[in-house]
C-alpha cells in the first residue's frame, strides 16, 4: 500500500485505491495497524514447523465459528427434539452432514493444534519473561475451549453426551459444603434435563465464543507488543539495524504468511478434509458410539469415557482413590484434576533456568519433558479405558509423572548445567 | 467554586461513594442473572412419588423397567436369604457398614439391610453413584468378575470402578465417598410400593 503511494505512474484504479486508503487513514490507523501487525512485524528468522500451530488454531477457530453458525440454523435445543434435529441435519439438510462433520472433527482438530501449540511454548520457553501474559491469555483460551467443547458435546443429546455431562457437572458436587446446591444451580434441575441443555446451548453458541474471540485478540495484542520467541530462545531484539529492525528477524508478511503458513494451511486442510470425508468418527474417538443412541436418564453406557482431548485429565480424576485429611477421595479427584489443568498457568514462575529453550537446557530438563510427554500420553490412553485396579495404579504413576514435571521444576531448572546461548541466531 | 484548587479529600470521598453505590448496583443487578439458574417451578413440580408393583418380582431379581423418581433411576431388588446372610461377613471391607450418614437413608433404613425391618428382603436404592452420578450396574452373581476377583454380589459403577454391596453400601478404597442413597418409601399394600414418600415425610 505504501508502494502505491510512491509509484511514478499510478493507474486510474490504483489512484482510486490510494484515495480510499488515505480517506480511511485520516479517520482510523489502517496502514499503521497493517504494518504493525503484518508487513513490519518482525518475526525471528529461525521459526520451524512448531510455529505453525498458532495460525492453524486460527484456521480451525474460523471453521468452528462458520460451521457453528450454520448448524444453529437447523438445530433445536429441546429435550425431545435435539437428537432428532441432529439426525435431520445429517440426512435432510443440504450438505448438513458436511457442516456437522466439519464442526465435530474441527473440535478434535482444535485440541490437536492447541496442544501442539502449547507444547511448543513449553519446549522453547515461550512463557518466560516478557511473555508471561501471552501465556496466561493462552491458558484462559485453553480453559474456555475446554468448557466450549464440553458444552457442545451435550447438544446432540446422545446417551454419551448425557452421561458425560452428568459426570462432569457432578464434579462440582465434590466441593465441600456448597457442592450439592451448586450442582443443582448449574443444572437448573435435580438431574441433567432439557433445562440444562438450553443453558449449555446459550453458553456454547453465544457467551463462550465471544469470550474466546476476545481472549484470542488479547493473546495476539500481547504477542505483537513483545515479539515472538524462537526455537533458540535468543532475544532477537538485542541486535537491530539502523532502522530498528532486528537483524535476525524477517517481516511476518510476506515471508511467514506466504512462505511458511500458507503451504502449511493447505497441507493441514488436506489432512483435515481426509478425516472429515473418510473417518469423521475416527473409530469412536471423535464421535463415540453410544452417542448414536438418544439420551437415556435411566441407563449409563456400559463404558463411559470422555472425548479423547479430556482423557488425560479424566484419568487423573479417577486416579484419586484414597481419602486424606478427612476429605473423601471424590474431593481429591476433583482437586487433582483442577490442579492438573491449572498448573501449567504458573510455568513462567516455576521455570528458574537461565536459558529459555530446551536446546540449551540440561539433561534433567530434557528427561523431565520426556517424562511429561510419556505421562500425558499414558494418561490420555488410560482415560479411554474402563477402570481396573492395574489401570488405576498406572494412572497414579502417570499422575505423579505429570505433577513432578511442574512441581520439581523450580529445583531442577536451577541445579542443572545449561549450555551457553549464542548472541545471534545460528546460521 | 474556586478554580485550580483541588479538594483531594472531597474527591476521594466522591470516588469512594460512587464506587460503593456502583458496586452495590452491580451486585444487585447480578442477582436475577444468577438466580435464574436455580431449578424453575416446573422442574420442582416434577418430584411426585411413584408406585412400583413388586408382586411379580422373583428372589434375586431387579425390578425392570427401572422405576423413575425425580428423573433418577430406582433399583428395587428382592434379595434371597443367601444374599442377606452374607451381608454381615462383608462389613470389614465396607467404608460405612453401619449407615452412619443420615443423608443417605431414612432412619428406618439405617441398618445392615438398608431396608424396612418388616420387608428386609426388598432393597430400594437411587441408582445414581455417589461419586459422579453414573448409574451403577447390578451384578448379583457371586464369583470372579473383571473388576473384582472375589466378588460377593452387588453394584459396580463402570465409570470409575466404585463398588457397592447388595445393600448399596460402598466398599472402602473406591472413588465413591458414601453409600447409595435409599429414597423414602412405604408400602401401600404387599404388592404396591410407594417410592418418594413415607409416613414420616407425608
Amino acid at each position: 500500500m505504501s508502494d502505491a503511494k510512491s509509484s511514478e505512474k499510478p493507474g486510474a484504479v490504483m489512484a482510486g485505491v490510494t484515495q480510499v486508503v488515505n480517506w480511511i487513514d485520516a479517520r482510523m490507523p489502517l496502514v499503521e495497524t497493517y504494518e504493525y501487525h503484518m508487513s513490519r512485524y518482525w518475526a525471528p528468522k529461525n521459526f520451524n514447523m512448531w510455529y505453525l500451530f498458532g495460525v492453524l488454531s486460527m484456521v480451525v477457530l474460523v471453521n468452528q465459528l462458520l460451521t457453528g453458525i450454520w448448524l444453529t440454523m437447523s438445530y433445536v435445543p429441546a429435550g425431545d427434539k435435539a437428537f432428532a434435529s441432529v439426525e435431520y441435519i445429517m440426512r435432510d439438510v443440504e450438505f448438513g452432514w458436511l457442516l456437522r462433520y466439519l464442526h465435530s472433527s474441527g473440535a478434535s482438530a482444535f485440541f490437536i493444534v492447541v496442544y501442539l501449540h502449547m507444547f511448543r511454548g513449553m519446549m522453547y520457553g515461550s512463557y518466560r519473561k516478557p511473555r508471561e501474559l501471552i501465556w496466561l491469555f493462552g491458558m484462559a483460551i485453553f480453559l474456555v475451549l475446554m468448557a466450549e467443547g464440553f458444552m457442545g458435546y451435550l447438544l446432540p443429546w446422545g446417551n454419551m453426551s448425557y452421561w458425560g455431562a452428568q459426570v462432569i457437572v457432578s464434579l462440582v458436587g465434590a466441593i465441600p459444603v456448597v457442592g450439592a446446591d451448586m450442582m443443582e444451580w448449574v443444572r437448573g434441575d435435580f438431574l441433567m434435563s432439557e433445562i440444562t441443555l438450553n443453558r449449555f446451548f446459550a453458553l456454547h453458541v453465544v457467551a463462550l465464543p465471544i469470550m474466546l474471540i476476545m481472549l484470542v485478540f488479547l493473546h495476539i495484542v500481547a504477542l505483537h507488543h513483545v515479539g515472538s520467541n524462537n526455537p533458540d530462545g535468543i532475544d532477537v531484539k538485542k541486535h537491530k539495524d539502523e532502522n530498528g529492525k532486528p537483524l535476525d528477524s524477517i517481516a511476518f508478511h510476506p515471508y511467514y504468511t506466504i512462505g511458511h503458513d500458507l503451504p502449511a494451511i493447505v497441507l493441514f486442510l488436506i489432512v483435515f478434509c481426509s478425516v472429515v470425508f473418510f473417518a469423521p468418527e475416527m473409530g469412536g474417538y471423535f464421535l463415540e458410539p453410544p452417542n448414536f443412541e438418544q439420551a437415556n436418564p435411566l441407563k449409563t453406557p456400559d463404558h463411559i469415557a470422555p472425548v479423547w482431548y479430556y482423557t488425560p485429565f479424566y484419568a487423573m480424576l479417577r486416579a484419586a482413590t484414597y481419602p486424606l485429611f478427612g476429605m473423601d477421595a471424590k474431593f481429591w479427584g476433583f482437586v487433582v484434576m483442577v490442579g492438573a489443568i491449572a498448573l501449567p498457568a504458573v510455568l513462567p514462575w516455576l521455570d528458574r533456568s537461565p536459558v529459555k529453550s530446551i536446546r540449551y537446557k540440561g539433561a534433567i530438563s530434557k528427561g523431565m519433558l520426556a517424562m511429561f510427554i510419556v505421562s500425558f500420553f499414558l494418561l490420555g490412553w488410560l482415560g479411554t479405558q474402563a477402570a481396573s485396579p492395574f489401570y488405576t495404579l498406572l494412572a497414579q504413576v502417570g499422575t505423579a509423572g505429570y505433577f513432578a514435571y511442574f512441581v520439581l521444576m523450580p529445583w531442577y531448572t536451577r541445579v542443572e548445567k545449561t549450555k551457553p546461548v549464542p548472541e545471534r541466531v545460528p546460521a | 467554586m474556586s478554580n485550580g484548587e483541588v479538594n483531594l479529600a472531597r474527591r476521594r470521598f466522591l470516588i469512594g461513594a460512587t464506587s460503593v453505590v456502583g458496586g452495590a448496583g452491580v451486585v444487585g443487578a447480578a442477582v436475577p442473572f444468577l438466580a435464574s439458574w436455580q431449578p424453575s417451578a416446573k422442574a420442582k413440580a416434577l418430584g411426585a412419588p411413584v408406585r412400583a408393583d413388586v408382586s411379580k418380582l422373583r428372589p434375586g431379581e431387579i425390578l425392570g423397567p427401572l422405576p423413575e423418581w425425580r428423573g433418577k433411576p430406582i433399583f428395587v431388588v428382592k434379595r434371597t436369604d443367601a444374599m442377606l446372610d452374607q451381608l454381615e461377613a462383608l462389613e470389614p471391607m465396607l467404608a460405612d457398614p453401619g449407615s452412619a450418614r443420615p443423608s443417605q437413608q431414612p432412619s428406618y433404613a439405617a441398618n445392615r439391610w438398608r431396608a424396612r425391618e418388616e420387608r428386609k428382603d426388598l432393597s430400594v436404592l437411587i441408582g445414581i453413584c455417589t461419586h459422579l452420578g453414573c448409574s451403577p450396574k447390578y451384578y448379583p452373581e457371586v464369583g470372579p468378575q473383571a473388576f473384582d476377583g472375589n466378588w460377593k454380589g452387588g453394584y459396580f459403577c463402570p465409570c470409575h470402578g466404585s463398588k457397592f454391596d447388595l445393600s448399596g453400601r460402598v466398599y472402602a478404597g473406591v472413588p465413591a465417598p458414601s453409600n447409595l442413597e435409599v429414597p423414602p418409601y412405604t408400602f401401600e399394600s404387599d404388592a404396591i410400593m410407594l417410592i418418594g414418600e413415607d409416613e414420616e415425610s407425608a
